[in-house]
């Protein structure tokens, strides 16, 4: 069965990785829902955040083969109930029906939306949440003449991650098959990619 | 500048010198012998340090870049050491593509060296400019491209590394020219021994060792098939010892063969589209079957869901991305098999499994009858190429490095040539590459130079990368060229016969005289077409003092049985066409 997945990939920060890591997708024509690159808590180590709709098989496969690349440090990869999720949203309406329309002031308090930039002719407002609260509002700022959208990819913490200190120290020392990996695949799933 | 490396090597002291330079203090420093190569503008700062260092690195000039690579895979292959190639930018960057690609999938170490623009160039569609970096990003366990010559040691370094670390691949370092020629204060060389984000190898689980042994000492009907897994890992001896100890029945698939001797008492076979009929038949009888080193490619699965069914799945295997990749395992034994071999035979217990083996044989028996025996000692009719390998097999005794082409031919020899050492078959497996022989076979020769080395290729791909006898010309390898000359492009006229109603489209190639053109380039040759001459013509080629040139004319509409037909589960093997 299809679901979403998001990939969390750490790796050393260098050019060329997101070339590495998009050829993995597009040479199985997997299409990327999401993408989003960002530092990490760790200087010059990056996070590619990537949501698929895959079934378990083909992102298991996936994952193995990005994990592959030499500079890349590691991948999870977790279900929506595994990870905190977020995404931003733009929306740019005329400031003229802004002012007339209370709802409309109405609409953006319970969305949680707030004002960027007010200039005579449009106004920006900007929503952060998953994808229900901000196509919600997308629709309903849709019938006040919305001029402009724009979507952001998603960002995730993972509820159970330790985040990425720990195995780079791990990673960093000199003998790295002292360290162990987990190929318990078989029975943990909520550690399915762990290596 | 010779002499400044050294002593600075002594002392450890910074020097002013080079990006070249400190190439070339990487490559000696890695003991690098041999480099395969052509030159070309934007690598000529390191060809003009190479001519420092002619006498401690052999370069040899191939005719064409795609040759030079291809040399390097047959030096590797064959010695087990990194390949190592030197290109220019551009056209000679982009002739390494094929190579690279064939070295990725069957996983041969390389380190490729390109000449770039100068960097304040890139991306402006500069002469000779191409993006070798990422046309290379798919084909190459690692790419890297060096701006700034204080890279280089390090990028070198990480490169030599990853090549043969692990499972081993292809790296290509591309350098501009600024780097090349820019210098840098060098401390000298530091070999790679560890990159923070790449783990070479997985971990051993003793647990699973356990599980697995628990499992083949209760199996009745155990199957061991493997790769060049037991070869990269030098585990020839580890795996000799494990199926010996437990009695267990093993097959190669093309990329393993030579691990073990192909007349082992244990082996019984190849598996594979055009693999013996036993081990093919028999994956779908086994209780337990034993993946070591090996990928099942789909040449080798035939239709995955009619592919070993019945079985238990143990898969060992150093890349945990092959795990469940295409056959979902029972117990995965991640790691390498130099290591876990070792560990699980000690676990074994010792077993003679008469009755399954005895399947084999049987198996074996029918195969014989209708196919070895009248492909192998034909007594009217044309020369088949089986007759060929046979009396090739006599004459060196299983002795030689056979490498092969891509095609009928190479189904045939890899069938039946007998090889007695390790690292004997050198093939284009995964890619089916040809062009590949020839020059893989120079790289061979270089490779292993004590050892007699035997090209054997068809008529189609013989051309492919025929300039290459220019190499030999110039360099002298004693490499044997053998042509079974079919005048067809002989694989693929053969699915035209069985799936396209014989219709053969431009598959008819016409080929010009092998033996002039040898002459051409000042190398012997022959042309034999009769059995009576056959086995002298062989003789002569393999004693012949240097290169020679033997062009066997066989049968035209000959067939390579059995086969695995596209879509069919391994059991499913024919032994002749009629059972189509
Ligand atoms: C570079 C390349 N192009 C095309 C093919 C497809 N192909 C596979 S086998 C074959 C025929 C090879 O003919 P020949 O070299 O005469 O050998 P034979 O099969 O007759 O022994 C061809 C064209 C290939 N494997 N490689």
């Amino acid at each position: 069965m299809k679901q979403e997945y998001t990939l969390t990939i750490y790796t050393e920060n260098q050019v060329g990785l997101i070339n590495k890591i998009a050829i993995m997708f597009s040479r199985r024509k997997i299409s990327l829902e999401s993408l989003n690159t960002s530092p990490s808590e760790i200087e010059k180590i990056y996070r590619f955040t990537i949501v698929v709709k895959e079934t378990e098989t083909v992102v298991k496969n996936l994952v193995r083969q990005i994990e592959k690349i030499v500079d890349v440090f590691k991948v999870y990869c977790n279900t929506n109930d595994e990870i905190i999720w977020q995404q931003m949203a733009l929306y740019k309406v005329p400031t003229a029906i802004i002012m007339k329309e209370v709802k409309v002031e109405r609409l953006l308090r319970e969305y949680g939306a707030k004002a960027v930039v007010i200039q005579e002719d449009y106004t920006v407002f900007e929503a952060t949440g998953q994808d229900e609260e901000v196509n919600n509002l997308l629709q309903e700022l849709d019938k006040f003449g919305l001029i402009e959208f724009v979507r952001s990819s998603r960002i995730a913490i993972i509820k159970s991650s330790e985040g990425i200190h720990k195995k780079v120290l791990d990673m960093e020392k000199n003998d790295p098959t002292k360290q162990p990996i987990n190929n318990e695949f078989l029975n943990h799933k909520s550690v399915i990619f762990e290596m | 500048m010779k002499t400044t490396v050294r002593s600075l090597k002594e002392k450890t002291k910074t020097i002013n010198t080079t990006g070249s330079l400190a190439v070339i203090d990487a490559l000696l420093s890695e003991k690098a012998d041999t480099i395969f190569g052509y030159p070309g503008g934007a690598i000529m700062p390191i060809y003009d340090a190479l001519y420092d260092f002619k006498d401690k690195l052999n370069h040899i000039l191939v005719r064409h870049e795609q040759g030079a690579i291809h040399a390097a895979q047959g030096y590797a292959r064959v010695s087990g050491k990194t390949g190592v190639v030197f290109a220019t930018s551009g056209p000679g960057a982009t002739n390494l593509v094929t190579g690279l690609a064939d070295a990725m999938i069957d996983s041969t170490p390389l380190v490729c060296i390109t000449g770039q623009v100068f960097a304040h160039l890139l991306g402006t569609d500069a002469f000779q400019e191409t993006d070798i970096i990422n046309i290379t990003t798919p084909i190459t366990k690692w790419n890297y491209q060096v701006t700034d010559a204080k890279e280089i040691p390090e990028a070198i370094a990480k490169a030599f590394f990853i090549a043969k670390s692990g499972r081993p691949g292809p790296v290509l370092i591309d350098i501009t020219k600024n780097a090349q020629l820019q210098l840098f204060d060098y401390i000298g060389y530091r070999p790679c021994i560890h990159v923070r984000s790449y783990r070479a190898k997985p971990n051993v689980r003793i647990a699973y060792i356990e599980k697995a042994a628990v499992i083949i000492n209760q199996a009745k009907k155990p199957f061991v098939i493997f790769g060049q897994g037991v070869l990269l890992g030098n585990a020839e001896k580890e795996f000799q010892a494990f199926i010996e100890k437990a009695g267990l029945p093993a097959a190669w698939t093309i990329m393993g063969m030579s691990a073990i001797p192909t007349d082992h008492p244990l082996g019984v076979g190849m598996l594979g589209m055009h693999g013996n009929y036993g081990p093919n038949y028999l994956t779908n009888e086994c209780d337990v079957l034993i993946a070591v080193g090996m990928r099942f490619d789909d040449r080798v699965t035939g239709r995955l869901d009619k592919y070993a069914k019945q079985s238990q799945i143990i898969h060992m295997d150093i890349d945990p991305a092959e795990i469940d990749k295409n056959i979902q395992t029972t117990v995965p034994v991640w790691g390498d098999c130099k290591e876990t071999l070792p560990l699980l035979t000690h676990l074994l217990d010792k077993k003679i499994h008469r009755e399954w083996f005895n399947e084999f044989e049987i198996k074996r028996e029918k195969e014989t009858t209708v196919v070895i025996q009248k492909e192998l000692h034909p007594t009217e009719g044309g020369l088949t190429m089986g007759e060929v390998i046979n009396i090739l097999n006599e004459l060196t005794g299983g002795d030689a490095v056979i490498v092969t082409d891509v095609g009928q031919h190479q189904m045939v020899t890899c069938r039946y040539a007998k090889q007695n050492k390790t690292r004997s078959n050198i093939t284009s497996g995964g890619l089916g590459t040809m062009g590949y022989a020839l020059p893989a076979a120079i790289g061979a020769k270089f490779g292993a130079p004590e050892r007699q080395v035997i090209a054997i290729m068809g008529d189609g791909g013989a051309q492919m990368n025929i300039q290459e006898l220019g190499t030999i010309m110039q360099f002298q390898p004693n490499v044997k060229i053998l042509i079974l000359n079919n005048s067809f492009l002989g694989m693929v006229r053969q699915w035209q016969e069985l799936f396209h109603e014989k219709r053969y489209s431009f598959t008819d190639i016409q080929s010009p005289n092998f033996v002039q053109v040898a002459k051409g380039y000042k190398i012997d040759g022959r042309q034999v077409s009769k059995r009576e001459d056959l086995r002298e013509s062989l003789k002569q080629m393999l004693d012949h003092p240097s290169a020679f040139l033997l062009e066997v004319a066989v049968i035209h509409e000959d067939n390579v049985f059995p086969m695995v037909m596209q879509g069919k589960g391994v059991a499913e093997i024919i032994l002749s066409k009629e059972e189509i």
